[in-house]
């Protein structure tokens, strides 16, 4: 038998302890906001684990690829040749005006170009575990030099924006995530509006937007939706998604709708972040204005 | 020690599973959560104490890895793993019911916990779409994934159980 020690202190009391040190960490998250050494610790240990099985699981997608037939390859061929060649003309018809933007932009003296912001390429290696929110975590972090508030695109449209950085990873909160809040902007019309994620909308993969103005301007399904000009967080001109819903509020003075994101959320692998955030190039310019009024 | 050792692993196991493979492996978008069995199995298994400690650890890996107040989770696992605890003293382990029912109850006030302090505080009413669409559906998927993974819990600490008894014995 073992020898019961006389002192164990009741777990009652054990319980309260850990809710006291459960309050206290949910306080120093307000102050600090950092995630501190446990975080650092955690990076060392159970990301190189997700890694490791996110890599297997995207070499079973290979080889299940592998197993395609030469037929299918043959067709998938044929199909991308004739997309290709369409592809080329209508670049050079782009590349044409790309040139004549150039000149008029020079003659303008607008020098911003939106289209190449520097990025770098990243694997998503975990997702959320919680039915109840939808981020994932990617495996690059301070050290390749990722920063919180960076904007992550997949493929050609806005997949979210990094929340956190650990040494070798990085939380991204994605565009369809509760507390997802975006100013976007109408392409064609360059009217602001909300997009807000929603969980209720969340399995269909569609986010909300809101507070469109109900004006003049005449706003179909299928319009682009791109990151507004007047967004802290995003950067201009990145693509959201097309409306796919689009009706005047009760109100009469706005307009909401649907969004269909130009992002898979379900089979999401890899992913770019964006090495700027809209914060640095605010205060750039500012330091430019700066520069040129000590000039004058 | 070797028992420390093994519940960190099935904690780990667990966190791993739920965040990368059951992410491919979901129905209508929903995925189980295993941390919960574990939590849950190991409160009516190893009494108040065991439950707590185990519920804290798992809470504190979702609070860190995936994003949200730090120590949020860990609050809401180590009660669960307490209350479990509780019910130490009813629990035999040739009886499946009784584990399921309290896996069952303990995902549920996860899942009510979840919704009335992120969902209803953010101004969110329609609590029967969140019961109807996440909680439930949750709830069902934890509980055929249980019917596994209790399996392998309830070998392991059986075996643990048995060595830890006769290494006992040996010193009367």
């Amino acid at each position: 038998m073992k020898i019961k020690n006389q002192y164990r202190i009741s777990a009652k009391y054990i319980l309260l302890a850990l809710i006291i040190i459960c309050g206290i960490l949910m306080g120093i998250e307000r102050f600090s906001g950092g995630r501190g050494p446990i975080g650092i610790l955690g990076g060392y240990t159970v990301i190189p684990m997700q890694k490791g099985i996110s890599s297997i699981g995207r070499w079973m997608g290979d080889l299940t690829d592998n197993f395609k037939t030469l037929d299918e390859l043959k067709k998938e061929n044929e199909t991308l040749q004739s997309k290709l060649d369409d592809m080329m003309i209508d670049n050079t018809r782009l590349r044409q005006e790309q040139y004549e933007l150039e000149r008029l932009q020079e003659l303008y003296k607008l020098d911003q170009n939106y289209a190449d912001y520097e990025k770098v390429g990243a694997h998503v290696i975990a997702n959320n575990g919680t039915n109840w929110f939808n981020s994932f975590t990617i495996d690059k972090g301070s050290s390749d030099g990722i920063k919180a508030d960076m904007n992550v695109l997949a493929g050609s449209g806005l997949a979210g924006i990094v929340t956190e950085v650990g040494p070798n990873y990085a939380q991204v909160r994605s565009v369809i995530d509760d507390e997802s809040n975006i100013s976007g902007m109408v392409l064609s019309t360059s009217d602001l509006c909300m997009v807000r994620g929603d969980l209720k909308l969340m399995s269909d993969g569609r986010i909300r937007f809101e507070k469109l103005p109900n004006n003049d301007n005449k706003i179909d399904v299928g319009e682009q939706i791109v990151t507004s000009h007047i967004s802290s967080k995003f950067l201009q001109g990145i693509f959201i998604g097309y409306i796919s819903e689009i009706e005047v509020d009760s109100n009469n003075l706005t307009r909401s709708g649907y969004i269909t994101p130009a992002v898979d959320f379900n089979n999401l692998q890899e992913v770019l972040v964006i090495t700027s955030t809209k914060q640095d190039l605010v205060n750039g310019s500012d330091e430019e204005a700066d520069r040129k009024d000590e000039q004058q | 020690m070797k028992r420390k050792l093994i519940t960190g692993l099935f904690i780990l196991a667990a966190f791993l599973l739920q965040s990368t493979v059951f992410s491919s492996l979901t129905f209508a978008d929903i995925r189980p959560n295993l941390l919960i069995v574990v939590t849950a199995s190991f409160g009516f298994m190893r009494g108040e104490k065991g439950g707590m400690a185990v519920g804290f650890a798992s809470g504190l890996f979702m609070d860190l890895f995936w994003a949200g107040l730090p120590g949020f989770y860990a609050l809401i696992y180590t009660v669960i793993g307490y209350l479990n605890g509780t019910f130490h003293r009813m629990f035999f382990d040739d009886d499946i019911k009784f584990p399921l029912i309290l896996i069952g109850v303990s995902d549920l006030v996860y899942g009510l916990a979840v919704y009335v302090c992120l969902f209803m505080l953010h101004g969110e009413f329609i609590f029967s779409y969140f019961l109807g669409h996440v909680i439930l559906p949750e709830l069902v998927y934890t509980i055929l994934v249980t019917l596994i993974l209790y399996q392998i819990i309830l070998h392991v600490n059986r075996r643990l159980e048995a060595e830890e008894q006769r290494s006992a014995s040996r010193f009367v």
